[in-house]
């Protein structure tokens, strides 16, 4: 076939000079961080609060709970995201005004809003398995205890249960860096996108494409490395996993 | 001023998102399946005492789970259609999107297929195995004949769940714009000036379909744990 491989296309400036192609990746990264950081540190505030709702005595606030988790575990990421981007600004008040921003900002806030959503579900049944693993004594326990349903979740429940959850939360973790590459569909920078630039421009598709894949094999790695530190400290003794 | 909501362009699109739907069923099947026989066959190499094939189904599992699905797909988008031209000798016109999609589908989804199968076969016990040696048969037949039966048994919910999963991420073709469901929709719905309609019509299907598939692999899962007690 003859493939040309040429690895210094990659230090080479791009047209417009300001930067070199790797520069163009190294941006992607950068953005891709910037979308799913954010996004994974709302997920987890909503995924508890709402795995919290889906164990509560209340019928009305499980049911709440239960259609939120349905809703967006059933319907695929990226049609989510072209519903945020495209459906929402349309038919909610108020709408107009954000199709005013300028279309870089409004991709990010779409993809924001629904990677934080799609995750927070997943959160959420993750929080819920935990809470219902617990021994039933805890919650009976903390109750005697004269604690309230409120102070019994906060300082009894939800901090077992986010400790027990930490090993399969590493894995979301993982999956929204990953997820993060839908949102090239919206137009957003982020690595995928920016790949796709540089294989455009430079006509090398395999030297921007195995630099991209490395560098998801490096964030995944990194990902993993610090979850497992965050599993060491969060250890509770006494429990399965914990070291004797 | 609001948007007035008009469905009046989703019936006469029936037929071409019918069409899409097919496309869309097509490639999840074609993907499950290929996918599963693919993940048994790595789920058993890294059960074999062959220490070389063991390390080749950790490295497998490893690098697809840590890429996402849109670049394996983009890489297959890339290599594929070279392969296929210069084995084949296809002219350069020849359309190799949905072959090349599959093949990105099924090395994707075995990756994790895989690892639901290795958890399936180590969670038959292993006095199964050992009975079946004692009867004399070969590591082939106590594979084909008594661990791989129990152990589907086993993880059916879980297979079954990700098949939901492999229908929910077959709506990422939209990069390969080949015409599966979420693409004819929202091509339809650009056509008509009617994407918000066109995607909340798409959301709905998925909504539907994808739920009442998840309430059966319940129902499923309650009987087979109700069988096993």
């Amino acid at each position: 076939m003859g493939y040309h491989w040429n690895w210094g296309i990659l230090l080479s400036p791009v047209p417009t000079g300001e930067t070199t192609y790797l520069g163009w990746l190294l941006a992607g990264l950068k953005m891709t961080l910037l979308v799913s950081i954010p996004a994974w540190l709302l997920a987890l505030a909503i995924g508890t609060f709402m795995g919290i709702l889906r164990t509560v005595p209340s019928r009305f606030l499980r049911g709440v709970a239960t259609v939120y988790v349905a809703v967006l575990r059933n319907i695929p990421l990226i049609v989510q995201l072209f519903i945020w981007y495209h459906v929402v600004p349309e038919i909610v008040p108020g709408g107009q005004a954000f199709k005013q921003i300028d279309l870089p900002t409004q991709a990010f806030v779409a993809c924001l809003v629904s990677l934080t959503l799609f995750t927070s579900a997943r959160v959420c049944e993750q929080v819920r398995a935990g809470i219902q693993s617990l021994p039933p004594g805890q919650k009976q326990a903390a109750l005697a205890l004269g604690l309230t349903l409120p102070q019994a979740y906060r300082h009894v429940l939800v901090p077992l249960a986010a400790r027990r959850i930490v090993p399969t939360l590493t894995s979301e973790t993982a999956n929204i860096v990953k997820n993060s590459a839908v949102c090239s569909t919206l137009g957003l920078f982020e690595l995928l996108a920016e790949n796709q630039q540089v294989v455009d421009y430079t006509a090398q598709a395999y030297e921007p494409t195995i630099t991209v894949t490395l560098l998801y094999l490096a964030i995944n790695g990194l990902i993993i490395l610090l979850m497992r530190q965050v599993e060491r400290r969060t250890r509770v003794s006494g429990f399965i996993g914990s070291a004797p | 001023m609001r948007y007035e909501l008009d469905w009046s362009s989703i019936p006469g699109a029936l037929p071409v998102l019918l069409a899409g739907m097919k496309l869309t069923l097509l490639i999840t099947l074609v993907s499950i399946a290929a996918g599963v026989t693919w993940g048994t066959i790595l789920a058993l190499f890294r059960l074999s005492p062959i220490r070389a094939l063991s390390l080749l189904q950790r490295g497998y599992v490893s690098l697809f789970r840590s890429v996402p699905l849109l670049l394996v797909l983009f890489w297959f988008y890339l290599v594929v259609p070279q392969l296929l031209r210069s084995t084949f000798h296809l002219s350069a016109a020849t359309d190799t999107r949905l072959v090349s999609a599959m093949v990105g589908f099924s090395l994707f989804e075995a990756a994790y297929y895989s690892e639901i199968v290795r958890a399936g076969i180590q969670s038959v016990s292993r006095g199964q195995v050992a009975a079946a040696q004692a009867l004399g048969m070969t590591y082939g037949q106590t594979m084909r004949l008594v661990v791989l039966p129990q152990a589907f048994r086993h993880m059916m919910p879980l297979l079954l769940t990700q098949a939901i999963i492999v229908f929910q991420d077959t709506s990422l073709v939209y990069i390969m714009s080949l015409s599966e469901f979420f693409v004819t929709a929202y091509t339809v719905g650009q056509r008509d000036g009617r994407l918000v309609e066109l995607l909340l019509f798409a959301g709905a299907v998925y909504f539907v379909l994808c739920s009442s598939a998840a309430f059966l692999v319940k129902q499923l899962q309650r009987r087979l744990a109700s069988a096993s007690t």
